[in-house]
């Protein structure tokens, strides 16, 4: 994976895949730090301490379609080598915390890529799950929450193509005002 | 570009509302993109998103794009599998956003079956 917008995704989806209702994802752009973060917190099935101490483990995987476990260990990585880390909270039945770091100015980190069609993938992929996305660049914020969608458009499903137009453009249009540099 | 508001969700769900009243079909077609580490390894997010606007432009709110996880055949991604009702699933191989665009128009729309993409015909049983 050459963008860190595919492995949010790819995080994501593991999230859902763990029976997760609620799924949040913190950007956080800091240039007088020199630090960006990634944070995606979920309420899916949570890990076990055994769990936790194979996911770096590129041959760990609770699937039974295959033998390797990727999405983790490609993500610790990228995060190393751009001067970070990946840390992983998680506690069994709550849900899960993982969290990357990555110096934002690293010759080698990897690009942000496009997050809005990480974003609409989610959202209109999987529209029993809930998600709610935030992205701070220094002082600037943008936000957008599914559950206050849901709220306005009652009966609508969330991925009809016309609130997927909007929600695209909502995205979009907020990138256009933090102005990501990531 | 003016600013996109609540209002403007609100005026999206108004016109669903009357569209819904005129049709009495839900949904017609399924399409599934793998969306595993292989898969989102291989380009099936830009896969996904061009099936997305597809649907936009086609104003198609009969066919439901949804996501799955890894089926284990890895070496094949991006996979694309189309159910279109009472009718067998078909898992299309190697897909691209090009492919996907050919797939829309031809087997979703039309009902042509794009025969040189295609993986396989039914349902997987995973053991």
């Amino acid at each position: 994976m050459l963008e860190l917008a595919e492995h949010i995704l790819d995080i994501a989806e593991n999230s859902i895949r763990a029976g997760a209702g609620t799924v949040e994802i913190v950007i956080n752009e800091d240039s007088a730090k020199d630090l960006l973060t990634i944070e995606i917190n979920d309420n899916g099935s949570g890990m076990t301490k055994e769990e936790i101490k194979k996911v770096e483990d590129p041959f760990y995987t609770t699937k039974t379609v295959r033998r390797v476990g990727l999405g983790i260990p490609l993500l610790a990585d990228a995060a190393k080598m751009a001067g970070g880390s990946l840390r992983l909270k998680s506690a069994k039945g709550k849900g899960t915390k993982l969290t990357a770091t990555f110096a934002l100015s690293h010759l080698d980190r990897q690009p942000m890529g496009n997050i809005t069609t990480t974003m609409l993938t989610l959202i209109a992929g999987n529209s029993g799950v809930d998600f709610i996305y935030k992205h701070r660049h220094s002082d600037r914020r943008f936000t957008l929450d599914t559950r206050q969608i849901r709220k306005e458009i009652e009966d609508v499903p969330i991925n009809h193509p016309e609130i997927i137009k909007y929600i695209r453009g909502v995205i979009d249009e907020g990138l256009r005002e933090i102005k990501p540099t990531a | 570009m003016a600013k996109l508001t609540i209002d403007d969700l609100k005026k999206i769900k108004e016109k669903v509302h009357k569209e819904m009243s005129l049709r009495d079909g839900d949904r017609r077609v399924k399409v599934t993109v793998h969306m595993g580490t292989c898969g989102i390894a291989s380009g099936a997010k830009e896969v996904m998103d061009t099936l997305l606007q597809e649907i936009e432009a086609a104003g198609a709110s009969d066919v439901v794009a949804t996501t799955s996880g890894c089926m284990g055949l890895c070496s094949r991604e991006p996979l694309v599998t189309v159910e279109i009702l009472n009718q067998e699933p078909i898992k299309y191989e190697y897909m691209n956003p090009n492919k996907m665009r050919q797939v829309f128009k031809r087997h979703i729309l039309a009902g042509e079956i794009q025969t040189p993409f295609v993986l396989a015909k039914g349902a997987e049983v995973i053991k």
